[in-house]
């Protein structure tokens, strides 16, 4: 849209801190030749001009987003921004030059490169939102409850309403570890927070014979003569395996009935006594 | 018997019933009590066998009085009989839901001593749930046939689905498979949840908030080939299911054989998947794409060619409907094309608004071309270099992919050139000249 400058924008990564890299680019009619975040390590190879992170400037370019262009385009933009596309950023200012050039149409422009990819990368982000409605686990330790995630893209934001509104009554922690950030809720509190590390608790006897329970209901729910592996895997990819008590170690292949229950007898035994 | 013995039993016992998905009802959580319930539905877990896992599914009782041939259930079938209590079944689904392993419950169950006494067992259940631990999330429970109305009403007040399984697609299997139930003995409960719902949305507009009736509706589910009968006198079935009782959605499940019978498939007949993909596709044609019964099957041609999807084989006995001018036709058209769907239709409807389209616009919506490409123009042109020849149109429309992806067994053993079906496609001259113009 403007004349490319031989430059890179760095910014300090946050949504504000871009929205500024969009107000430097009208200010001074450039475009960059990218934009990195400082702390991807990227953009060492390009000369580069540090953007400050300013909340009037900041301001001033989201409020125009739904005034020039569409409240949903404010939604777009926000959720592009929390995806893991490659190259966000640029993509984020080229979407934001075609909606300002081409106003409320631009979300119609489903054929533009820049719009389609921008589509697509806000529907990963939503679909990978959406299967976390469902793949997050809890642990429960005592009166409060966590569960740990490792999603492509920063869904929390996208998850927060729902649980918070499930779970009113719990205390509850779901710890994003691929983006050091936490979800923390409490009855009529709720706040996203950074969070570097966080290792969850052994759980204790009552926690573990639920978990079994689980891994019980799970094997023998699936139909032997229907196993079919790659439909599984391709509804619930690998990459969420590892959160999921029903996936863990590799599970038992729909093991028959009988050749279980004198194993899984055995196994509780002991203390489990509340459960019966 | 401990409880993972238990629930062992009463789960498998539970898996042939097919319906898993917690959609159709939409409820705020609420300071006190745990849980709500989402209207798409969410899946928490996928089985070995694919299918998603929504809610805790399972018998409250395995043991039943009644024989229906087909079930591992029947009271002539020698197994391990288990129950549940009210209290047990109300404990498991809370502690399960606060780990967010389900969305709810489906509770289902064989037939103790009676009809109504087993109703009211699943009443005590519901309730403990939903007045003493105050469970919000979704519950989808069986409506038992012959239980007294008075008793279904009162379920239907505490679950958001109700379900009455037909099971049989005609009288007469039902009759040798199921001599205990009826056509009529199933359609009776069918009928009153319907007329319940239908009173309960007039009484929803006049107080705000009287109780809701099941509020995400009935379903139902029907065994496919257990018995002779064909595709077209199941899709009928379905298609007055849908009107007549304003059923949410059927389910077919492809008869897995659990039992010895001779009145049934051997045991070692496998699961008829294809058929029952099949199926699926024709009953999603007629709720979103506007489709009838009748166009789709008919008495010469009762069933669906296994190697070509029902949208697919409906276009190409009606060649004179195409080409289709993508800029120009109306939604209810797109979606007569085969390969394009719901979301694609939307989304060219969108992006027509912003600028005509050609192929590669088409493309970059995430339109898929393979099958479509026969059946559109754009700006009234074919796809340039499109060669209409017998083989690349019925390679090119056969779903072959589609179906190794669901790596069904019995693909591998029918011949793609097997005469019967061959005999149901265009002949190879008619193919070549197929989509006049193109
Ligand atoms: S009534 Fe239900 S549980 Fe009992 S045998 Fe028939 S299908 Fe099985």
């Amino acid at each position: 849209m403007f004349k490319t400058t031989a430059l890179a924008y760095t910014y300090d990564g946050s949504f504000e801190g871009l929205l500024c890299c969009v107000f430097e680019s009208y200010e001074w009619k450039e475009t960059p030749l990218a934009i990195h975040s400082d702390g991807d390590g990227q953009g060492l190879l390009l000369e580069s001009k540090w953007i400050e992170t300013d909340s009037v400037k900041a301001g001033r370019v989201l409020r125009s987003i739904p005034l020039k262009i569409s409240p949903e385009a404010e939604e777009l933009v926000r959720l592009g921004f929390w995806s893991n596309a490659a190259d966000k950023e640029m993509l984020l200012l080229n979407f934001l030059y075609l909606g300002f050039t081409h106003g409320r149409k631009v979300m119609n422009m489903l054929a533009d490169d820049t719009v389609s990819a921008l589509n697509k990368a806000v529907q990963q982000l939503r679909r990978e939102g959406h299967h976390y409605l469902g793949f997050v686990r809890f642990s429960v330790y005592g009166p409060v409850m966590a569960a740990v995630i490792e999603p492509r893209g920063y869904i929390l934001p996208v998850i927060e309403d729902h649980f918070c509104d499930r779970f009113q009554n719990e205390s509850f922690m779901i710890y994003d570890k691929t983006h050091g950030m936490a979800l923390l809720h409490q009855p009529g509190r709720q706040a996203i927070i950074p969070l570097q590390e966080w290792t969850p608790p052994e759980p204790d006897e009552a926690e573990a014979a639920y978990r079994r329970l689980w891994q019980g209901f799970y094997n023998a729910i699936g139909i032997k003569q229907r196993r079919n592996d790659r439909l599984r895997a391709s509804l619930m990819p690998k990459r969420y395996w590892k959160q999921l008590p029903e996936m863990n170690g590799n599970p038992p292949a729909l093991p028959a009935l009988a050749a279980r229950q004198e194993r899984t007898a055995r196994r509780l035994k002991s203390g489990q006594r509340e459960l019966q | 018997m401990d409880m993972m013995e238990k629930l062992e039993i009463l789960t498998a016992s539970a898996k042939y019933d097919v319906a898993c998905t917690s959609s159709g009802a939409s409820r705020s959580g609420q300071s006190g009590s745990l849980g709500n319930a989402v209207s798409m539905g969410i899946c928490h877990s996928f089985a070995a066998d694919g299918r998603c896992i929504s809610l805790l599914k399972v018998l409250m009782t395995n043991g039943c009085i009644y024989d229906c041939a087909y079930c591992v259930n029947r009271k002539s079938n020698p197994t391990r009989r288990a129950a549940f209590t009210p209290e047990e079944i109300a404990n498991l689904t809370m502690q399960f839901y606060r780990r967010n392993y389900i969305e709810g419950l489906f509770l289902s169950s064989g037939i103790m001593r009676s009809p109504d006494y087993t109703t009211e067992q699943l009443i005590a259940a519901l309730e403990l749930l939903r007045n003493v631990y105050n469970f919000r999330g979704y519950i989808h429970v069986k409506a038992i046939p012959g239980a007294d109305d008075v008793l279904l009403s009162r379920l239907g007040l505490l679950a958001d689905r109700m379900s009455v399984n037909i099971e049989l697609p005609s009288q007469e299997s039902l009759n040798r498979l199921a001599p205990d139930k009826s056509k009529q003995s199933i359609l009776k409960p069918m009928g009153l949840i319907k007329s319940k719902i239908t009173e309960n949305s007039s009484d929803l507009v006049k107080y705000k908030h009287a109780p809701r009736f099941a509020p995400a509706g009935q379903s139902t589910q029907m065994i496919v080939g257990a018995t002779p009968d064909t595709d077209y006198q199941i899709l009928n079935l379905t298609e007055g299911l849908y009107k007549k009782y304003g059923l949410k959605r059927i389910f077919y499940s492809a008869y897995t054989p659990v039992v010895e019978d001779s009145l049934l498939p051997a045991l070692d007949t496998k699961p008829p998947l294809l058929r029952e993909h099949r199926l699926y596709q024709a009953d999603w044609l007629l709720r979103f794409y506007g489709f009838e019964a009748k166009e789709l099957l008919d008495e010469a041609a009762p069933n669906f060619n296994p190697l070509l999807d029902p949208k697919c084989s409906w276009a190409i006995n009606h060649r004179e409907q195409f080409p289709v001018e993508i800029n120009r036709a109306p939604y209810e058209t797109l979606l007569r094309v085969p390969g394009i769907g719901v979301r694609s239709a939307q989304r060219i409807l969108k992006a027509r608004k912003a600028g005509s389209l050609d192929f590669y616009a088409l493309k970059k919506l995430g339109v898929v071309l393979k099958r479509a490409q026969f059946f559109i123009t754009c700006k009234g042109k074919p796809l340039e270099g499109l060669k209409v020849g017998e083989h690349t149109l019925l390679r090119s429309l056969m779903s072959g992919q589609e179906l190794a992806k669901f790596q069904l067994p019995e693909v591998e053993q029918l011949s793609f050139f097997d005469d019967s079906y061959m005999a149901a496609l265009p002949e190879a001259s008619t193919a070549a000249t197929f989509g006049k113009g193109v």
